[in-house]
């Protein structure tokens, strides 16, 4: 397959430049309990309220694995194409913060549980996986209240995966690509809920840029990203910051391995720490922890909870039922709305009616409760309510209009369809008396539309169809309307003068 | 009813569930001993007497009630000082810790509570358990019942003190280079390090995590297996505890014949060249095993010189990581410095640790430093895997290896306090099982030529996880010989 380049063209001087790219993704793992004790953990909690001797660093306390964190952390590898090492190993990372218990943070230093894997992205790159590795979170310092600094440990020992990619990323775009292929796995094998707001998703980016054919430069490492956004920014300002600073020809201007943050306000990096101040973590193994063994059975039990992953299941939506690429990606681009379109499909909905109701109606509530995609399964709407929706919509019982209604009340009260469709009058109106009534009265003082359609534009007719089934209350069948519009206009007389 | 400190914990236990004197008596009787002797010997940081008593008049409830006894019913016991146990003070010898009460206990010391022993305090200890002599206590050194002006060794100096000086019949240390058995030895008492992993460490407040082991003290061997069948076995609280199921059981065992165990005594712990006392002592002991039976063999464990050197570098790197939670946040000493996080870590840094804690930290911090790692902390692990094999080695081939605890007998406070290399040659002998992670004891095998009258050890180490062979040739070599009933003069100061 051929690359696709994304060389970067300087605006100053039109020189191409190749930016080097890689991401280093932090991902909570959503298991019950902390990686190495017994504490729930959740987000927005009361301040060290989800603690325990062993995720405060007290003395003598002692970590043991929780193997819900490994197994999720196995899925994922296989969701990724990764290799699971039958034989890993917990080290210490050693450095003073406060919000850090032991002094320490318990990860995985040369012996990852998972080498190997990657995403492919549309374009045809493919995006290599070095490595990930499990650690413990770290708790929260908060520097802004007041003098003191306050800390939360909460967040102290809920357990992380860090994928680490090769440096196979060239520009903001595959960047957010990648992160989007990246979520929608985690997301898809129950890993993650990947809600970057709550810290659940954390993303460092490396990057350099070097003219094409020479060796590849200093690499800078870009940190404070919490969004796919801003993400793609930083990339974009870093990629033109450091060619810049190539080409003003000043080598004291050049780029230096540093860590830069990321300021979203001004949509600029600022250097945070140099390499001279680097840390040197004295990564030794952890003798609390035994080597982690994972064997054949436990990889097999695994991939049995894997689920269909997204591009499959896009696959699979247009095969089966029917969809169109667009539809088959907008379905499956959450699991819990892709779930949610197959149960309606498994309780008797159409596939394609399905897809057009929820496309149109559910994945509109969700914007205005502002709920984000991922918490789609918070509806309060069963998928066989809405399998009997679209029933009764395609069996003519009710009108489209009156579904979407119809729809909103069960939500809404909970109570089932048949019973609304009745106590809320929703059944289709087919009588020909009452139609004619509606559809007089929508005429009214419409002369333009009438003349248009005289003359044969007979679209004109749609602009009529609304006001005629709003006055009926939805439950007008759209096909009388029509038809009896049509007759009206006819038997009504021409104007003198047109 | 006999004498409190006549008694070890079984025939203490055996009176107070046969009724023949009540646990609240048993603490009052051991208080009394303390009030008695704990101002000049030192071993005491913290007794919690109410809370013993309060624990002991429970215990005779119980009993009252036709409740079934437990195998430490009524037994008081004491707690080196960097083991949790709720509510007590576990200040680990340190300033650091000054003044810290646990909020947890530790599994082992949980046992202990629901077999019935009543823990009566927190025993003096060289700071974080570094040291060999007590000299390294933050707060006050331990004096040896044998001669005042000697050490009773360490780390674990005050549990040791306690059991021999009879204040308690049994006392817990933790031992990760010899820190129970060589006080054990020092003081003329049992002490015995079981196989690590044997007994959780889940509140042992770590040195070294990889050696080091919860181990008890005590006056006869089978208080040890006693005191061993309460707190051993599998804990879900820590993974590097092994299960009950991959260990031979603990068993009383009262064959006294050792015919057909051979013995393996490495020419580099007993040189025939050595003609001091404590290899005249050693060997005496060495033909008393003879004489019940046990076969003699000279063997080599050619790294034993290693051990000391990769001792000290994997100990102290485990301990330079291990220390580092002390940092004035959560808990512990606070000094804040000039304002920065910083500054407020190094401050109290500063003037929690004491000197040898320091060093130890600054060494650790070294050998697992970028660019010194692999040729300190790597070469360490891999020596440290030959001396294990040494151990493997000799084991095809004999059942048991013996030899001195320590290189000497008690030596004077103050004499090797100036010099850490000279204090870190004590644990010698004691090391290269600490390293195999091996099971071993130090039982009293007889005294130094000199005055005053200083007790000397036998150490025994056995294979991997044969903690209950290693008790049972004990227990016949005690069975066999008085060394064990020797008790030392003690003067008692007048009750208050």
């Amino acid at each position: 397959m051929k690359l696709v380049d994304s060389a970067y063209v300087s605006p100053k001087t039109g020189k191409r430049w190749i930016p080097v790219i890689g991401l280093e993704v932090h991902c909570q793992l959503k298991t019950r309990t902390k990686l190495f004790c017994g504490c729930e953990y959740t987000f927005g909690a009361s301040p060290n309220s989800l603690t325990c001797p062993v995720c405060t660093g007290q003395p003598g306390a002692l970590p043991v694995l929780n193997e819900e964190a490994l197994a999720l952390a196995v899925r994922t590898a296989q969701a990724l194409g990764a290799e699971v090492a039958s034989e890993s190993r917990f080290d210490r990372k050693n450095y003073f913060y406060c919000d850090l218990p032991k002094g320490y943070q318990i990860s995985q230093f040369d012996r990852p549980y998972c080498k190997g894997g990657g995403i492919a992205l549309a374009n045809g790159r493919f995006v290599r996986l070095a490595r990930i590795h499990m650690e413990e979170d770290a708790g929260k310092a908060i520097h802004d209240r007041g003098d003191a600094t306050l800390v939360d440990l909460n967040r102290a020992g809920v357990p992380l995966i860090e994928s680490v990619t090769e440096a196979d990323i060239q520009s903001a775009a595959d960047a957010q690509e990648y992160l989007a292929a990246l979520k929608e796995i985690l997301q898809y094998t129950g890993a993650s809920d990947c809600d970057m707001e709550k810290g659940s998703l954390r993303c460092d980016v490396n990057i350099s840029v070097h003219p094409p054919g020479e060796p590849w430069r200093t690499k800078v490492e870009i940190k404070n990203l919490n969004s796919f956004r801003y993400v793609g920014a930083a990339i974009e300002h870093e990629i033109a910051r450091q060619v810049a600073a190539y080409e003003s020809e000043d080598p004291s201007r050049y780029p230096v391995q540093e860590t830069r943050l990321y300021d979203p306000q001004r949509g600029e990096t600022r250097s945070m720490r140099g390499k001279e101040s680097a840390h040197d973590y004295r990564y030794m193994p952890d003798p609390d922890l035994p080597l982690v063994h994972v064997d054949a059975a436990f990889l097999e039990r695994q991939r049995a909870h894997l689920p269909e992953l997204p591009a499959a299941r896009r696959e699979r939506y247009e095969k089966q039922y029917g969809l169109t690429p667009t539809d088959a990606g907008v379905l499956t681009s959450e699991r819990a709305v892709a779930d949610f379109f197959e149960a309606v499909v498994r309780a008797g909905g159409r596939a394609k009616e399905a897809s057009n109701w929820i496309q149109n109606e559910l994945l509109r509530w969700v914007g205005d409760q502002e709920l984000g995609l991922e918490r789609f399964d918070e509806l309060q709407l069963r998928p066989s309510e809405l399998a009997e929706v679209v029933d009764l919509v395609e069996r003519g019982t009710i009108q489209n209009q009156a579904g979407r209604k119809l729809l909103r009340e069960m939500a809404k009260s909970g109570r089932p369809a048949k019973v609304l469709v009745q106590e809320l009058g929703l059944e289709q109106v087919q009588d020909a008396g009452r139609i004619e009534e509606w559809c007089r009265a929508a005429l009214v003082g419409k002369e333009k539309v009438i003349a248009d359609v005289r003359a044969g534009k007979e679209a004109a007719l749609n602009a009529l169809l609304g006001p005629v089934l709003k006055l009926s209350g939805g439950k007008a069948n759209v096909q009388l309307v029509r038809e009896t519009l049509k007759r009206l206009i006819a038997e009504t007389e021409p104007p003198l003068n047109p | 009813m006999r004498p409190y400190t006549e008694l070890d914990a079984s025939a203490l236990r055996e009176e107070v569930a046969a009724g023949h004197r009540s646990a609240v008596q048993t603490v009052e009787e051991c208080f009394a001993r303390i009030d008695a002797l704990d101002a000049q010997l030192g071993v005491f940081l913290s007794t919690e007497r109410a809370l013993a008593r309060s624990r002991a008049a429970q215990i005779d409830a119980q009993l009252a009630r036709g409740e079934p006894a437990g195998p430490l019913c009524g037994v008081p016991v004491a707690l080196k000082a960097n083991m949790c146990l709720e509510g007590f003070e576990a200040n680990c010898g340190s300033r650091m810790l000054a003044g810290w009460r646990a909020p947890y206990s530790a599994t082992f010391a949980q046992r202990l509570l629901d077999a019935g022993a009543i823990p009566v305090g927190m025993t003096n200890m060289d700071e974080f358990a570094m040291g060999s002599s007590s000299e390294n206590s933050a707060f006050h050194v331990s004096r040896n019942p044998w001669s005042r002006e000697h050490t009773p060794g360490g780390s674990s100096s005050g549990s040791a003190v306690a059991v021999a000086a009879g204040l308690v019949p049994l006392a817990f240390g933790s031992d990760t280079g010899g820190s129970v058995r060589q006080p054990a030895a020092l003081c003329g008492i049992h002490g015995f390090k079981p196989s690590w992993g044997r007994v959780s460490r889940y509140g042992l407040i770590a040195f070294g995590s990889s050696l080091d082991q919860v181990s008890p003290f005590a006056r006869s061997t089978r208080d040890l297996e006693l005191a061993m069948g309460v707190i051993s076995g599998r804990d879900e609280r820590d993974a590097t505890c092994m299960d009950e199921n991959a260990l031979q059981p603990i068993v009383p065992d009262d064959e006294r014949s050792l015919a057909g165990v051979s013995i393996g005594v490495p020419r580099e712990y007993l040189p025939d060249s050595d003609t001091g006392e404590v290899a005249q002592c050693v060997r005496a002991a060495l033909e008393s095993l003879r004489a019940l039976g046990a076969e003699l063999r000279e063997i080599s464990l050619p790294h034993t010189a290693y051990a000391i050197p990769t001792y000290y570098v994997i100990a102290t790197a485990e301990a330079s990581s291990n220390l580092a939670r002390y940092d004035g946040v959560r808990y512990g000493l606070r000094v804040e410095g000039s304002g920065s996080l910083q500054s407020m870590f190094a401050a109290t840094r500063g003037a929690g640790f004491g000197a040898e804690v320091k060093r130890r930290i600054l060494l650790g911090t070294y050998v697992l430093s970028e660019g010194y790692h692999d040729e300190w902390y790597g070469r360490a692990l891999k020596v440290r895997t030959l001396v294990a094999r040494d151990f493997e080695q000799a084991f095809e081939e004999v059942d048991l290896v013996a030899g001195p605890t320590s290189p000497t007998t008690a030596f004077r406070l103050g004499e090797r306090a100036a010099d850490p290399v000279a204090m870190y040659q004590a644990d010698v002998l004691t090391v290269p099982a600490s390293l195999a992670g091996l099971p071993a004891i130090s039982t009293p095998c007889g005294f130094g030529a000199g005055t005053p009258r200083l007790p000397i050890g036998l150490q025994l180490v056995g294979p991997a996880r044969s903690d209950a062979r290693v008790l049972r040739v004990a227990r016949a070599f005690e069975a066999a010989t008085a060394h064990s009933k020797e008790r030392p003069p003690l003067a008692l100061e007048p009750a208050r």
